[in-house]
């Protein structure tokens, strides 16, 4: 019979057994080796029925089709921009998908995109190879002006936005910020002034330090009302 | 003259003092310190990030290179800074000790960059460097199916295997072939094997498996590390 080793929400490391047996069934960050399902990465075990997965608390950002993402403009090619969206791979926005607008053959790509513009954008595809092709057709998908651009680790990004939102919404509506968040770990917040934008930052880092403990959103809740 | 008793006292088949620390370069991806007695080595990882020049891209898997050296200060008579004939060797035993564990299936055309430095040499510098590196690569969440274990074993000839051997120990004029060894706890796989005097083929598979059952401490060590790093554990162990 098949014996689970692990609790749910446990803490595992690489090379560290999670079940045995063939009862239960190897999912994302855990490989099976003849009879045992091990933990391919540091993350949150999770147990779901027959299935064991590992959440990842560490790593570079996937990047995954219908992920919005927030990247930089790094270059102006003939057909479209080249957009870093953080993490080994470079993105390509295409002059199809650039805009809503019709842009004409020929024309001054730069008076769209420059170097340096920070864009929230929606992943169409991604190839074997990882090419990565962008779309900005879609709501709140723009040119991001102003405001700052924080960092966070890209798997603590669902609980950043929290469940339907719950987190993020808190922390907007508290702040009087807007906030965008990428699915790849970049946070977009423009506030109206300094002090909002610095108390938005800082409750988002608390989050992501905080990731997985226990009463998160009443603490930062606690944390936005007390100062 | 017989090996009867080690200079420092310890057992034969006893480890060195260990010390392992997650996350010591916070720019970097993943980095940690592994510590054995008085050698000292810490790691850090860049990556999975793009590959260049292009040449070296694989476009069915990324790639992983390693750089181990030691401080100019971290010896006796003082090393000079810069790759040698001695660093290459050791930068490409890691490698080929750490790949086998490493799944870059999902990463083509990048590379993960490693970089060991030897804080404090006191023989034994590449295991340590390599149990610093498996830390630092599950620190920067590149996925791999183990973690790496590697310790030095001092084989003398006609007598016994002295596990972790110092340098006092390493430059015994009664011969010490140093074998460092380095293996995936789970599955047992050696992925670094090397000697360096001389043995026979009994000695050598013995030392082998007393090696082995040293590994997993070591194991024990760099699980807790990062336990404690990513919150598994509460308070001290």
């Amino acid at each position: 019979m098949g014996e689970l080793k692990i609790k749910d929400k446990q803490i595992v490391v690489p090379g560290e057994v999670l079940a045995e047996g063939m009862d239960y069934l190897p999912s994302a960050g855990t490989y099976r080796n003849e009879n045992d399902i091990l933990s391919n990465q540091i993350g949150l075990a999770s147990v779901s029925g027959r299935v064991i997965k590992v959440i990842p608390l560490t790593g570079k950002y996937k990047p995954k089709r219908n992920d919005i993402v927030i990247g930089e403009v790094v270059n102006i090619l003939m057909s479209g921009w080249i957009v870093d969206i953080g993490g080994p791979y470079s993105a390509m926005l295409t002059l199809k998908d650039a805009s809503s607008s019709y842009i004409e053959r020929g024309a001054d790509l730069s008076q769209f995109y420059t170097y340096g513009d920070i864009i929230a954008s929606e992943i169409v595809s991604v190839s074997k190879t990882k090419l990565i092709d962008l779309s900005m057709k879609g709501p709140g998908l723009k040119k991001l002006k102003g405001g700052r651009l924080i960092d966070v680790t890209s798997s603590k990004v669902p609980r950043i936005i929290g469940r339907e939102g719950s987190m993020i919404t808190m922390i907007k509506d508290s702040t009087k910020c807007r906030i965008t968040v990428g699915q790849n770990g970049k946070v977009w917040i423009s506030g109206n002034n300094v002090q909002d934008e610095t108390k938005a930052v800082e409750a988002i880092m608390m989050v992501e330090n905080e990731s997985h403990s226990e009463g998160l959103t009443d603490k930062v809740k606690a944390f936005l009302e007390g100062k | 003259m017989a090996y009867t008793k080690r200079f420092d006292g310890r057992k034969f088949d006893e480890i060195r003092e260990m010390e392992a620390k997650v996350g010591v370069i916070k720019s970097a991806d993943g980095s940690a310190m592994f510590r054995m007695g008085k050698t000292i080595a810490i790691a850090a990882v860049r990556g999975p990030r793009n590959l260049h020049p292009r040449f070296l891209q694989n476009p069915e898997k990324g790639i992983l290179r390693c750089n181990y050296d030691l401080m100019s200060f971290s010896v006796n008579e003082r090393k000079r800074p810069g790759p040698s004939r001695r660093s290459q060797e050791v930068s490409l035993v890691t490698e080929k000790a750490l790949l086998p564990a490493l799944n870059l299936d999902d990463f083509p055309n990048s590379v993960v960059d490693v970089f060991v430095q030897i804080l404090q040499a006191d023989a034994g510098t590449r295991c340590a460097g390599i149990n610093a590196a498996s830390l630092a690569l599950a620190d920067a969440g590149v996925p791999m199916s183990d973690l790496i274990c590697a310790v030095a074993t001092g084989i003398i000839h006609k007598d016994k295997a002295v596990i972790d051997i110092n340098k006092e120990e390493e430059d015994y004029e009664g011969g010490m072939a140093d074998t460092p060894l380095a293996i995936m706890p789970h599955s047992g796989r050696i992925t670094l094997l090397q000697m360096d005097g001389e043995a026979s083929r009994e000695e050598i598979k013995s030392a082998i498996e007393k090696t082995k059952e040293a590994c997993m401490k070591i194991r024990d060590v760099q699980v807790n590390a990062l336990k404690k790093k990513y919150g598994g554990i509460k308070d001290e162990i």
